[in-house]
């Protein structure tokens, strides 16, 4: 695809997540190893905000982590504006790291207690060698006056603020390096509904004035749709649906897909009766063979006891699933 | 660094007077008294050579007659009265009370900073790199760990004094000393930082630095450094008192320092030998400064624990 | 109106600091009836867990209850003493925490700890203490409950272990049960699972549920009537429907507009502006008065009352009250 900013080819990550050798000695235990990422393969078009979604254990954050370079994938390649992320190093690599970013899940966590608000935000601004002195002063209060708070507010310390307000720090620091694409993981899930509506709202204004683009990584269905421009639905490290952000909802292909659109709260009490959801997540270290999903699927069938659904392309989208695959669906 | 303090921000002492730990130093009789005993102390130790009546370390001023006076009384000879009397050479108690803390103290100082810093280092470095250099570090240090640091100090005492020349011996008694007592004492700072730098490398804020790709070394330093200090201050604190007694226990034993350079321990070994001889001032009053100095830097390493301790706020 | 099951009034909870009394909780005032479900909303810090803990007595030091009383059925139980509160605890009031690892002792066996509790609240056997044990984990849908029910919390997966505190939380046959955030801890298909069961078994057996949670959308799901908090004051109560559908306090109106839902179109949500305040730093007045859209001058001097409204409904804003009705 020409227009894709970020294209990630067939990434997967494993956890070592064996006993001590003694234990395995002792024990006659082989290494153990979960899968948290299997062959997930997708790409993020420039200025589009392009969502993952996923409940414990899909891989979320994982794949989030490998994009900014947090983790090693094992396998797969991630490229960044047709470079590849891994494998360059040195001044090509940080020029490349200038150009993204992240946002963080809690904002009582992602800003150093011991820093004053205007270093936690001209970090960036420094490591990459932007501007110094007065003029990254400048900076840093615009870009907090760009967040919605003041350009005083550089001088304090993050305990001085409310949730609400660290989230706006955060994202003044990301914004910092003037980057094009910026990852989101959960950036509100930690915080109050009359809050999270700032901050989405604020994060969309920002997308339309910089021209960014957003991997946004959530649990929260209605979040996402109100976000996201198309959505990948992730269920124990692997993609089980790509599809456009509306069509997701209007039309789910993959049984998980619909299951968790299902299980969505019904706040317009429109009376409509839940189906029951059934079955809980399995555990990762042992997952079921074939489809991981089929446990808990309405239409299983015995291949998907045995074989793993491939991504099959449908309209603008895609699907992993043999139901759908097969017309069943 | 320093481009975002705020030109009208309240001087420092405001700042430290307004703190919550400041505030929970104030409210807290244990901390008060023991704050209060520990400085008196550690003011004398410090301005010893110009508080104290006399330097009992010039001979000049030393007169044998005026030796075993007891406290309180005048000399039989000179009519001089010292308040907690005199040795068998006619010093003052008192006066060697303040420069014997002076050395136990300066000790108890270097060695705890000697510890201090080789265990924050270590333990740094194994939080953050993990794998086998933590391992290694950690095996070490558990090791250590099953050796009383007593034996431990008197080890390293002894080996130092085998590689050091017979001339050097006593100018370098107190460095040797000061070594073995932090040697023996590095393995706490470095596990607690070693796991509060764990528990911070994971924070978030470590990782957005991370993922800007800042420097390991200044993550180190810059980003977890300032947060695992909390807890290190404490162990500082109470191994402060620790390190004071390890020396006075090591030159008790007389293996410390020589007589020319005599710290607490010094002292109660020298008045151990006339407790039966009645002359009990000249071992009573240095013991009792030593435990003085122990408990009110102990208690203030305690109340500090719980006052920096969150939960119990 | 008959004597509600639990009444709730004018409770006043303060926690004293160095730099002054806080009030965690300012003349909070509602009831639950017999066998109803009352959610109880706001956003962090509004005071809903801490009035869950003031019913069941069990207020963090050095908080304390200053004002105000409890009474369930009819009968005062914020000036019990400790022994007498543990009784009514466990037995006429159930307990749902937030984690359901830290609700069950992991040293002992799911049989162990229901048939404690059953135990040590109703006179019955050993052996019939099983029997009801196995019959409340069936009913809160634990497969195979014969069989599992000697296992140990941690065989158990976290949808299934807050089935078995939800059945805990029953073992007593209270009459009110009081469940903190139960499903926010879990996945999104597992959370719909446990409210289903927290809902269908407590009405089943007829046990009323103060249910407290930040999220709307359980709410909408599960209760009959809501209430609102706000900065430790009460701002909305009313039927669960008549809130959620047409708020009447500007907060409330704020807080669903705020709310994504599949449903909607809109590419912005509607904000309220700035946060909720800190306890050390409530204006004067209406605490929402300054992020209010439709503020008036007396907003800010003085404080509203409770109002009663049509369908039951009391809403704590100037809009609604006649004038002159200052509360305190």
């Amino acid at each position: 695809m020409a227009d894709a900013l970020v294209q990630v080819q067939g990434l997967t990550r494993y956890f070592d997540v064996s006993k001590p050798w003694l234990n395995r000695v002792i024990e006659r235990e082989p290494k153990a190893y979960l899968t948290a990422v299997a062959d997930v393969s997708f790409d993020i078009r420039r200025g589009e905000t392009f969502a993952l979604v996923g409940e414990s254990g899909s891989g979320k954050s994982t794949i989030a982590k490998m994009i900014v370079g947090l983790l090693e994938p094992s396998d797969g390649r991630i490229l960044f504006d047709g470079q590849p992320m891994t494998g360059t190093d040195g001044a090509a690599m940080r020029k490349l790291r200038r150009r993204f970013q992240m946002i963080f899940q809690d904002p009582f966590a992602s800003l150093n207690p011991r820093w004053r608000v205007g270093e936690i935000i001209a970090e960036p601004i420094r490591t990459f060698g932007l501007a110094s002195g007065a003029e990254m002063r400048r900076e840093v209060g615009r870009l907090l006056e760009v967040v919605g708070l003041g350009a005083r507010d550089a001088a304090k310390f993050p305990h001085e603020f409310s949730g609400g307000q660290r989230q706006r720090i955060a994202i003044a620091r990301a914004l910092s390096s003037r980057p094009e694409f910026i990852v989101c993981d959960e950036p509100t899930s930690a915080l109050d509904v009359s809050v999270q509506a700032q901050i989405l709202n604020l994060m969309r204004d920002l997308q339309d004035e910089f021209g960014l683009t957003y991997l946004f990584i959530s649990h929260d269905l209605s979040v996402v749709r109100h976000m996201a421009n198309r959505i990948g639905v992730l269920y124990l490290g692997r993609l089980a649906e790509v599809a456009d952000g509306k069509r997701l909802f209007t039309e789910p292909r993959h049984p998980y897909s619909r299951m968790l659109l299902d299980a969505v709260p019904d706040l317009e009490m429109s009376g409509r009766r839940r189906k029951r959801v059934e079955g809980e997540i399995p555990n990762p270290i042992d997952p079921p063979p074939g489809c991981a999903f089929h446990p808990r699927c309405p239409l299983v069938a015995d291949r998907c006891r045995r074989e793993i659904p491939q991504p099959v392309a449908r309209g603008d989208g895609m699907a992993a699933c043999f139901a759908v695959e097969e017309g069943r669906g | 660094m320093g481009e975002f303090i705020p030109e009208d921000r309240p001087n420092a002492l405001r700042r430290a007077w307004d703190s919550d730990l400041a505030y929970s130093f104030r409210t807290s009789p244990v901390a008060l008294v023991s704050g209060i005993v520990a400085l008196t102390i550690i003011l004398g130790a410090v301005l010893a050579p110009w508080v104290a009546p006399h330097n009992p370390f010039d001979p000049a001023t030393l007169n044998l007659m005026e030796g075993f006076t007891p406290p309180m009384e005048p000399n039989a000879f000179t009519g001089n009265v010292f308040w907690l009397g005199t040795d068998n050479q006619g010093r003052d108690v008192f006066s060697t009370i303040l420069y014997g803390a002076r050395t136990s103290l300066f000790v108890g100082f270097m060695a705890v900073l000697f510890a201090m810093v080789l265990g924050i280092t270590l333990g740094l470095t194994a939080g953050f790199r993990g794998g086998w250099v933590d391992g290694l570090l950690m095996r070490i240090a558990d090791v250590q760990l099953t050796f009383p640091s007593i034996l431990l100090a008197l080890l390293i005492f002894g080996v130092a004094r085998g590689f050091i020349p017979p001339a050097l011996r006593e100018a370098l008694a107190i460095w040797v000393l000061i070594v073995a007592i932090g040697l023996s004492d590095w393995v706490q700072y470095a596990r607690v930082v070693r796991g509060a730098t764990m528990v911070e490398k994971n924070k978030e804020y470590v990782q957005a630095a991370r993922v800007i790709g800042a420097h390991p070394v200044k993550i180190l330093v810059r980003h977890i450094l300032p947060n695992v200090m909390g807890p290190v201050l404490v162990i500082a604190t109470i191994g402060l008192a620790l390190a004071i007694i390890a020396e006075a226990t090591l030159s008790f034993l007389g293996v410390g320092l020589p007589p020319t350079q005599p710290s607490l321990g010094t002292l109660i070994r020298i008045g151990q030998g006339f407790l039966f001889s009645g002359e009990w001032w000249i071992l009573a009053f240095p013991a009792a400064a030593l435990l003085a100095l122990a408990l009110s830097v102990n208690l203030l390493g305690d109340w500090l624990r719980d006052a920096l301790n969150p939960r119990l706020r | 109106m008959a004597e509600p099951l639990l009444s709730v009034r004018d409770l006043v909870v303060e926690f004293p600091t160095r730099r002054g009394t806080l009030r965690a909780l300012d003349r909070v005032s509602f009831d639950i009836g017999e066998g109803e479900v009352l959610g109880m909303v706001g956003e962090s810090g509004a005071g809903k867990s801490i009035t869950g803990s003031a019913i069941i007595g069990l207020i963090d030091r050095p908080g304390r209850i200053a004002g105000g009383e409890i009474r369930l059925r009819g009968e005062r139980i914020d000036t019990l003493p400790e022994d007498k509160l543990r009784r009514i605890r466990g037995k006429r009031i159930g307990m749902v925490f937030q984690d359901p690892l830290t609700s069950l002792n992991p040293l002992y066996t799911v049989a162990q700890q229901l048939i404690e509790t059953i135990r040590t609240h109703l006179d019955v056997s050993e052996r019939e203490a099983r029997e009801r044990a196995v019959a409340l984990l069936d009913q809160v849908g634990i497969p195979a409950a014969r069989r599992r029910i000697d296992d140990y919390p941690h065989h158990f997966s976290g949808g299934m272990r807050q089935r078995v505190v939800i059945a805990l939380a029953l073992a007593a046959e209270p009459e009110l049960v009081i469940a903190d955030e139960p499903t926010t801890a879990l996945d999104v298909s597992v959370q719909a699972q446990i409210i289903d069961v927290l809902r269908d078994i407590c009405a089943d057996r007829g046990a009323a549920v103060m249910l407290i949670t930040h999220d709307m959308g359980v709410i909408a799901e599960t209760a009959d009537r809501v209430a609102v908090l706000y900065a430790g004051r009460m701002a909305e109560i009313g039927p669960v429907r008549d809130v959620i559908k047409a708020a009447e306090h500007p907060y409330t109106s704020g807080l669903m507009g705020s709310i994504p839902t599949l449903a909607q179109t809109a590419d912005r949500l509607t904000q309220i502006p700035g946060s909720m305040p800190r306890l050390d730093a409530i204006p004067q007045g209406c605490a929402f008065n300054p992020r209010c859209p439709r503020v008036m001058p007396h907003c800010r001097t003085d404080q509203p009352p409770l109002t009663p409204r049509a369908q039951g409904r009391q809403v704590a804003c100037w809009l609604y009250a006649p004038a002159g009705a200052a509360h305190g």
